[in-house]
């Protein structure tokens, strides 16, 4: 097995008297799709935003190929262009073009220049199939090309990983199939990703892995088919069964 | 005597306003340099005290607060009459535009970091979220994700303070700065005759209708899309 892509041991975080995370360890291969399931409340989000350090752990340990991020002499802003996120609520620049949002961090940080940025940002552009909407701005696109242009903006920059907070659950159901289709095609090049969602369609057809949490802590993980399938903790099964009445 | 002719005589007596234009040109010039640099200094520093505001040190923060506060609070002529008559005692003898200068400046300050503050405040935290997860660092993402979205929500209010304080350069006659205002009275005492003062609120007008329409089209023009 190669190198693990990201690996966090005992984390903790804590949000004043809340205990949000309670010792969570994960580990993700290379190419790995893991999706991450649980009850709102459950710490999924926080245990994403962790391992970008959007969130402070309060203990533990997160090594994301291979730069320690809790060490404080690794430069965080290089080590997060490693690191792709997608947000719920898209986040788009609404003072920038969806161009100018994809390579803005490639010319700031990447110190790329602009005809070199513009024609990478393009790329990722086209590769959401949003070529054609370059010089839109954020408040011109619809919600799922809104959130397209968010992971060109994610992709453009190369990362090692990508991170996705709960990308379809601001989005108009119609609007959610191009997002996933775009996902699904990053899986296929062979992206490690990191799945918040609770596209449960979505986790069955394409993640390697299932992560059930609730309370702060991971309660059962596996494949698609045996989290969805047959799941052994109590709490698992009731979850599932929850979400698969509505 | 017609009661009009009273009137004209009073407010617009061709002689005095002719003989006294040239001091309320002087007066013009003055005030607009004097604006000028009001609205420059006053505007900046108020968008550094935000900046720094923003780096959320606890007892920097309390500081910025307590200044915004007090120069929010004080009536502007009260900082003026303060700084001129208080400063010579501490051994520093300001001058009349200096100090008229320097207490705009800090009130326009105050109002600027408030209304500055308000805007930054107002881009959601995902913006900043977006930006430090590609790598920006803060400075990256204040200057070019959080200032551009949060100066275009302050414009209007800060057009309008902005022309409320500058006005505030005719108190500075109070303590014989020679701006419009100051010219205007003192033709008056000396020609015995109100028609300068007219020819001082016209002198205003000339100078601040633009700035107001101005302020209006900027109004329009930044309204907020989304």
């Amino acid at each position: 097995m190669t190198r693990p892509i990201v690996e966090a041991r005992a984390l903790h975080k804590h949000f004043g008297a809340l205990h949000v995370l309670k010792g969570i360890d994960l580990t993700v291969a290379e190419r790995e799709l893991v999706f991450v399931i649980g009850p709102s409340g459950s710490g999924k989000s926080t245990l994403l935003r962790c391992l970008n350090r959007l969130e402070e752990p309060s203990s533990g340990s997160i090594i994301v190929d291979g730069i320690d991020l809790l060490d404080r002499h690794t430069d965080i802003n290089r080590a997060r262009q490693r690191i792709g996120m997608v947000f719920q609520s898209f986040n788009l620049y609404p003072h920038m073009t969806a161009l100018g949002n994809v390579t803005l961090a490639l010319r700031k940080v990447a110190g790329k220049r602009r005809p070199e940025a513009d024609a990478i940002g393009g790329a990722a552009l086209a590769r959401v199939g949003l070529a054609d909407r370059a010089g839109h701005y954020p408040n011109q696109l619809s919600g799922g090309q809104q959130q397209r242009v968010a992971i060109a903006r994610a992709i453009a920059l190369e990362p090692r990983v990508m991170l996705f907070d709960e990308p379809t659950s601001a989005l108009d159901p119609e609007l959610v199939g191009g997002v996933l289709a775009v996902m699904r095609e990053l899986r296929e090049s062979g992206m490690t990703m990191v799945v918040v969602s609770h596209e449960m369609g979505f986790a069955r057809a394409a993640a390697d892995r299932v992560l059930f949490m609730d309370e702060g802590i991971i309660v059962e993980q596996g494949p698609p088919a045996q989290i969805f399938g047959e799941p052994r903790e109590e709490r698992t099964r009731a979850f599932i069964g929850q979400i698969q009445r509505h | 005597m017609s009661s009009w002719d009273r009137f004209a005589d009073t407010f617009l007596n061709a002689a005095v306003m002719a003989k006294y234009l040239p001091n309320i040109i002087d007066g013009f010039f003055l005030t607009v340099g004097l604006a000028a640099l009001v609205v420059v200094s006053g505007i900046a520093a108020g968008l550094v005290l935000a900046v720094v505001r923003s780096l959320g040190v606890r007892p920097l923060n309390w500081l910025i607060i307590f200044i915004v506060d007090l120069f929010r609070a004080l009536p502007p002529l009260v900082v003026i009459v303060l700084l001129y008559f208080g400063l010579p005692s501490a051994g520093f003898t300001p001058t009349a535009f200096g100090t008229t200068w320097a207490s705009l400046s800090l009130v326009l300050m105050a109002f600027a970091e408030e209304i500055f503050w308000a805007g930054i405040t107002a881009v959601p935290r995902g913006q900043w979220e977006a930006a430090r997860s590609t790598g920006l660092t803060f400075w990256q993402t204040l200057s070019s994700v959080v200032l551009p979205q949060a100066i275009r929500l302050t414009i209007p209010p800060l057009t309008n303070r902005t022309i409320a304080i500058t006005k505030g350069t005719a108190l500075g006659s109070v303590i014989g700065l020679s701006e419009i205002l100051s010219q205007a009275s003192s033709a008056v005492s000396f020609s015995f005759n109100p028609s300068p003062l007219t020819l001082g609120a016209a002198a205003y007008l000339i100078l601040f209708l633009p700035v107001v329409v101005l302020g209006r089209w900027i109004e329009t023009r930044f309204a907020w899309q989304r």
